[in-house]
């Protein structure tokens, strides 16, 4: 009969309907990929990108001068001393530059803490290429430990002529109980 | 609306309803599952109002007296929870079940059974939502947007107990959106084309494939929260190299899909009764389906306006605002078509319309305060104000509330068989009217001077305004109590209604018996009113 006709293309219409659902649930989980492949690219959200390995030597530009600055911030419930050994640093782009992070761990207990960098303006995140980052691992300091953690980079000459000074900061994540979390679960 | 329903019934109809409360439970008749969907709506408003009640009682005057600050947190992230999911969208979803079916001449909506799952989802999600209140650490705490970190690092332990009552929320709305497309694209009467329609079908099933697009997004979002919080996972945690701001790109692909969710079927009721106390044809009806599916596609590439403030590059934050600006065009398309219709119209000012005509008026100041809004550079000033505040309470107070009132009033008698008593109703429309107003409008006034949303405390430049916002809060809150006795009055008894019950309205669910007989279009119409069917 007609009317049993319409009920089955409506279930079939319905089945196609879950599909569709069950294909953004996906579309959800596949926009976190997507975000960092856009932010990787873009260089947006001051994200710098994982370590650095050249593929010719950088052209050097011996004429400019940039001022890199660093910051150190702990997030919340982190009790580790951090700070830049140095506060600033007058660059020369496409040359190696090294400088070092101090930690002390006060607290009574072991903790592991992961370093998250973020660079300003967002822009310059892309010239700004890392050789050797403390925030590449994660550091595990014993109570009252310390340790002066190194930091290479090297500003891309290609860095738009209109920025001067740029701000590489980093917040430090205490990460043990997630450490532990992962391990429990292996 | 249900005991009298049966009595009526069971002289004239050999197919009546099953007895006692087993018929609610197991029901698969579009009309009881209509009815369930809107007393339950009912019941989640007065809860979600009282919260709110509890808010204005805070902000009443400065300083802290009545609660703490947490427990306050804990009422401002409840009360928007429960008027979005519990309040606004299934009062639209039980309106879909009982006029869906009758707008378009089919007997029933095509997937009863599911249909029954759908609404009796909600009761239990929303008992596990409230009970996160008397939990120890109390309920979610950080805002019905609830961003992460906030939420996953900082939220108190019921977290978990919120994450599934989303779940269940979103399943509901789920199956019953996919109900309402097969409905319509399978069950319309012999000869009725999509584009003969009323407007309010067509409204929904662009909202229904709103939320078969969205929601999944939301169910997402709050499993990686639930994985952030039990397993281990970093979606949102910068130290285990996920991102918080990602949190909110995903929360609001969803988040502004919805708010249209909750403004589009209220067009179509507003469609629907404009042009019959204005005894003129809607203007411009294909426009109307253009303009809504325009909002439709817009409201998935405009998300970023909530996150202006967040770090976007200027080339993002020039899109998203020029984008969202874009929305104002559909609109004002369809605000003007209101306009127009009522335009030289032998108008009357029955209650519907004159919550139809509030809902223009306001929805319309609401929208303008959304493009101010939608200005990056003023923005950074207004975000997080109380000014966002005014916003989106304009647009969904006036605006989605007093459409669905407005649809109550309108479609009541058809229901019920009775009118409801008119020298009340407009009273209620009055009180509303003036309560919300008040309330609301000088709500924009401290949000521009600065003052935050969301804090229980506040600084005493804002103190006089704050005083007048609580006067309108408890006048519009309290006024629906009398909503709720003109309701219950004329399901009781009351004039009988005619079966066109209005003189100007048009359209199938106006060619049945009132009370509308407990099974219609059993045999398809016959469609010599449907070229009128959308007034
Ligand atoms: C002309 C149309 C509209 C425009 C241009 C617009 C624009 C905006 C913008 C830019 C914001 C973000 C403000 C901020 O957080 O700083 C916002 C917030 C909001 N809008 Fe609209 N809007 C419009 C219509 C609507 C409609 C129709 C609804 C719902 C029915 C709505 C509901 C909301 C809600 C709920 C929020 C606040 C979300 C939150 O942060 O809690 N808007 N709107
Ligand atoms: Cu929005």
């Amino acid at each position: 009969m007609n009317e049993s006709k319409q009920i089955d293309s409506a279930k079939r219409g319905a089945a196609k309907l879950v599909l569709v659902v069950v294909g953004m649930f996906g579309f959800g989980f596949a926009l976190v990929p997507l975000y960092d492949i856009i932010c990787d690219v873009t260089g947006l959200n001051g994200k710098t990108s994982g370590k650095y390995v050249s593929e010719q030597t950088l052209q050097i530009d011996e004429e400019r001068s940039v001022t890199i600055q660093f910051l150190a911030n702990n997030n919340a419930n982190m009790p580790w001393e951090f700070r830049p050994v140095s506060r600033s640093l007058e660059v020369t782009p496409g040359k190696l530059n090294a400088t070092e992070f101090y930690v002390k761990n006060p607290a009574k207990n072991s903790i592991t803490g992961q370093a998250v960098p973020s660079v300003t303006p967002f822009r310059a995140a892309q010239y700004l290429h890392k050789t050797e980052c403390f925030c590449f691992e994660q550091q595990i300091l014993a109570s009252g430990e310390s340790m002066q953690m190194p930091l290479r980079f090297i500003i891309d000459s290609d860095l738009p002529k209109d920025i001067t000074k740029l701000t590489l900061s980093y917040t430090l994540y205490d990460i043990t109980e997630q450490i532990s979390g992962d391990l429990a679960a292996d | 609306m249900s005991a009298v329903i049966e009595e009526h019934h069971h002289d004239d109809h050999h197919h009546g309803p099953a007895k006692g409360i087993m018929r609610w439970v197991f029901t698969t008749n579009h009309k009881d599952i209509g009815t369930l969907y809107l007393w339950f709506s009912f019941a989640m408003f007065l809860l979600g109002g009282s919260f709110a009640l509890v808010i204005r009682a805070e902000l009443f005057q400065p300083g802290l007296q009545i609660v703490e600050p947490e427990f306050f947190n804990q009422m401002t992230t409840m009360h928007g929870l429960i008027m979005v999911f519990g309040a606004v969208m299934p009062a639209f979803v039980g309106l879909a079940n009982w006029l869906v079916p009758m707008m378009i001449g089919a007997p029933d909506m095509a997937l009863p059974r599911m249909n029954n799952y759908s609404f009796w989802i909600l009761p239990f999600a929303f008992t596990m939502l409230a009970s996160t209140l008397l939990m120890e650490g109390g309920g979610p705490n950080f805002g019905w947007t609830f961003y992460a970190p906030l939420s996953t690092e900082q939220g108190p332990p019921s977290t978990t107990f919120f994450i599934f009552a989303v779940h269940l929320m979103g399943i509901s709305s789920i199956m019953g959106s996919i109900n309402v497309i097969v409905t319509i694209l399978n069950l319309r009467a012999p000869g009725l084309t999509l584009m003969q329609m009323p407007l309010f079908v067509w409204t929904w099933l662009i909202t229904a494939f709103l939320l078969i697009a969205v929601m999944p997004v939301l169910a997402g979002v709050v499993t990686m929260m639930l994985m952030d919080i039990h397993f281990g996972t970093a979606f949102f945690n910068a130290g285990g190299g996920g991102d918080p701001v990602l949190f909110q790109h995903v929360f609001w692909f969803f988040g502004h899909p919805e708010v249209y969710i909750m403004i589009l079927p209220a067009f179509g009721v507003v469609s629907a009764i404009i042009p019959t106390f204005a005894r003129k044809r809607l203007f411009g009806y294909a426009s109307m389906v253009y303009a809504t599916s325009s909002i439709a596609f817009l409201s998935f590439i405009v998300w970023a306006h909530h996150m202006f403030t967040v770090g976007m590059p200027l080339a993002g934050e020039l899109y998203f605002m020029y984008a969202t600006m874009l929305i104002a065009i559909p609109t004002g398309v369809k605000v003007f078509n209101w306009v127009a219709t009522m335009w030289q119209g032998a108008m009357t000012f029955e209650t519907p319309m004159l919550f139809a005509i509030a809902f223009v008026i306001l929805f319309t100041i609401g929208g303008l305060s959304g493009l101010m809004l939608a200005i990056g550079p003023a923005d950074f000033q207004y975000h997080d104000t109380y000014f966002v505040v005014a916003h989106f309470h304009y647009v969904l107070v006036p605006g989605s509330v007093f459409s669905i009132m407005a649809a109550v009033y309108y479609w009541l008698p058809k229901w019920t068989g009775n009118m409801y008593d008119e020298a009340l109703g407009k009273l209620h429309f009055w009180l509303s009217f003036v309560g919300i107003n008040v309330l609301f409008f000088p709500q924009h006034f401290v949000g521009l001077a600065g003052m935050p949303r969301r804090v229980p405390d506040y600084n005493l430049q804002f103190a006089d305004y704050n005083m007048v916002s609580s006067v309108g809060a408890f006048l519009f809150g309290f006024s629906q109590l009398l909503f709720l006795f003109i309701v219950i009055k004329c399901v009781r008894g009351g004039v009988k209604a005619t079966d066109q019950v209005w003189e100007g309205a048009h359209g199938l669910e106006w060619t049945i018996a009132s009370p509308a007989p407990y099974h219609t279009f059993t045999t398809p119409p016959d469609l010599k009113d449907i070229s009128e069917a959308h007034g």
